[in-house]
């Protein structure tokens, strides 16, 4: 019960940084090998709003989720300005050139941020004890042991994640830009001719998805702690989940989240984490293998 | 002057310079070139698929870490005794790049580099797993009694140059000899054009398959031969840092180019000395290096040099 809570906790942030990795692949077909190093950048720039403002906690955490996904993207958008778009997203480049990323990010928040780990501190946080029913002396019983229990602020980081992922649903299904969006997905050249600026779309996408693993990032903060090796864990279980979800499907990848980030918090109850995690390495290989387009995914006609 | 002479010629012609440059450069730096040679074997590995092939691999940490587990179990557990467990090692990475071609090869593209990545960061966390023996990223090191061949003690700066030259010469000739006879011709043939290749009447999967254990053995032989000469074995050179890194020599050095993963090895690891001096976050360095590459010279320091210049360039 309690490691499906915290499994769900994992679960939460974990679609939404997945989210960002298939939305521009499924867009742009870019594998952004440094997505992981703009979710550390989310981690690291909440800790920088957070001891710069002061004051309640809970204004530096609100000023990092806005700020912090904006200056991600930002930067996103310049890496796909200056890099990416010289490279005619060339698939097998782009990945070189984002590997190219992933140090430069890491590396410069080495220098700038140094190799501590820092934590922030959360908005709010009480601890909610959970009931548990036993056998007890007067027949069934409930009682609340010690060291079960959650804290409200991880009810609100899967409620929060929810809230994002629905939102982004809709932004993507209603919306002008969503339909935009889709149309470059389905065939970048006919909506190039239907007057759709098919680069700036893809400045945009590259963007949004590095916002969205900065916000995962935020959220996730003052669970884990910020450290600039950080983006590595994330982008290894993104991959997984896009791989597994199907590649660019977006459906797929929710789903996929919610399935190996609840089985995560399951698994490493029974095996140790190393195993669990090369097990896991292992199966998304062997998908890829023999089931490239995923678990999930429809089979290309 | 054919192409044949010139090009032997030229390989000749290099090592020959080296060799000089053993006797007469300082230690500090006989021993950082002969570090680079076994490197450089190993990006002459990588360059075997991803300059004639055509198949970007992100996971050949996992070949030299093969190669380098391999011959370092072997003797630390096993105590066999140093050319044997040379021998073993190649030999595990011979298998592993054989049923890591056999899945991979599978896929294509893009699909190709995450699954190589994949298996490589199964074998990384392996390695961990199995800390026990492996000790992990402490790594272990190798008795300097064990680490001699006929005699001769690896650990004596002077022989260690020479052996890493020896291995370093005889990967370039072989290579170089490959490229020449048909074999070498088909390889580049089905990085130009896959289908019609096939389409000639060419087992396009027979030589794929070969060349990816081709270039797996020959890059598990320079990581047993840096357990050997260096004396340690460790699970970093088997994490995603290690597969980056025979990318990045064979694209600066030039990808298709014999000599090409040399160059790029002997700057890259210059860079990367003079960085580290500089600031702990030296591998910035590599991260610029690798985008520069991409957006301005695709064909790297010796392809630049043969299609500006030297059109034989081998």
């Amino acid at each position: 019960m309690l490691a499906m809570l915290e499994g769900a906790v994992g679960a939460a942030v974990l679609a939404l940084t997945a989210l960002g990795l298939s939305l521009v692949f499924g867009v742009m077909r870019v594998v952004n090998v440094a997505h992981g190093e703009f979710y550390m950048l989310g981690a690291v720039l909440a800790w920088f709003i957070a001891t710069s403002l002061g004051g309640h906690p809970a204004i530096g955490f609100l000023a990092a989720l806005i700020i912090a996904p904006l200056v991600a993207g930002i930067i996103a958008v310049a890496a796909d300005w200056l890099v990416l778009k010289h490279l005619d997203y060339d698939p097998e480049s782009t990945i070189v050139a984002t590997i190219g990323l992933l140090y430069i990010m890491q590396q410069s928040a080495l220098m700038l941020y140094g190799p501590e780990a820092r934590p922030v501190e959360p908005p709010f946080n009480s601890r909610i004890a959970l009931p548990w029913v036993e056998w007890g002396e007067n027949g069934l019983a409930l009682f609340y042991p010690w060291g079960l229990g959650t804290t409200t602020y991880k009810l609100f980081v899967i409620a929060a994640a929810a809230t994002i992922l629905v939102a982004f649903w809709l932004f993507l299904s209603r919306s002008r830009f969503g339909l935009i969006m889709r149309a470059t997905q389905l065939d970048s050249e006919t909506a190039l001719a239907f007057a759709i600026p098919v680069e700036k779309v893809y400045a945009l996408v590259f963007g949004l998805g590095a916002a969205l693993a900065a916000m995962a990032a935020v959220l996730i903060v003052p669970i884990q702690q910020a450290h600039y090796l950080m983006g590595g864990e994330p982008l290894l279980l993104s991959f997984i989940v896009v791989i597994i979800g199907g590649l660019g499907s977006i459906r797929g990848t929710i789903f996929a989240a919610l399935l190996i980030g609840m089985s995560d918090g399951i698994i490493s109850v029974f095996f140790s984490p190393t195993l669990a995690k090369i097990i896991a390495t292992l199966l998304v290989a062997l998908v890829l293998v023999f089931r490239p387009q995923g678990l999930f995914g429809k089979k290309p006609a | 002057m054919s192409t044949t002479t010139r090009s032997a010629a030229l390989h000749l012609g290099l090592i020959a310079l080296i060799a000089v440059l053993g006797l007469i450069l300082p230690a500090y730096h006989q021993g950082n070139l002969a570090r680079i040679l076994v490197l450089a074997t190993y990006a002459i590995g990588y360059n075997v698929l991803f300059g004639y092939a055509g198949l970007l691999s992100l996971g050949h940490a996992m070949f030299f870490g093969a190669g380098m587990y391999g011959l370092g179990l072997a003797m630390h557990h096993g105590d066999v005794s140093a050319l044997p467990a040379f021998v073993i090692g190649i030999a595990c990475a011979a298998a592993l790049s054989a049923v890591v071609a056999m899945l991979a090869l599978r896929t294509i593209g893009v699909a190709f580099m995450i699954v190589t990545l994949m298996f490589s960061q199964t074998a990384f966390l392996t390695v961990l797993y199995f800390g026990t023996w492996t000790r992990g990223d402490e790594g272990f090191v190798l008795a300097q009694a064990s680490r001699s061949i006929a005699g001769l003690d690896l650990s004596n700066p002077d022989i260690r140059f020479y052996a890493a030259l020896i291995l370093f010469s005889a990967a370039l000739l072989i290579t170089a000899r490959m490229m020449q006879v048909r074999f070498g011709h088909v390889l580049i043939a089905v990085r130009e054009n896959e289908e019609r290749t096939r389409m000639l009447g060419y087992d396009v999967f027979r030589h794929k398959f070969l060349a990816v254990v081709i270039s797996g053995t020959i890059s598990g032989a320079a990581g047993a031969a840096y357990a050997l000469l260096f004396g340690y074995v460790g699970a970093t050179f088997t994490s995603v840092q290690y597969s980056i890194f025979p990318l990045l020599w064979v694209l600066l050095g030039g990808a298709g180019t014999t000599i090409g993963p040399f160059v790029g090895a002997l700057f890259m690891f210059y860079l990367i000395d003079y960085t580290s001096g500089l600031t702990s976050a030296y591998m910035l360095i590599a991260g610029v290096v690798l985008v520069l590459l991409t957006l301005f010279a695709r064909a790297g320091i010796m392809g630049e040099v043969r299609k500006r210049w030297l059109r034989w360039l081998p």
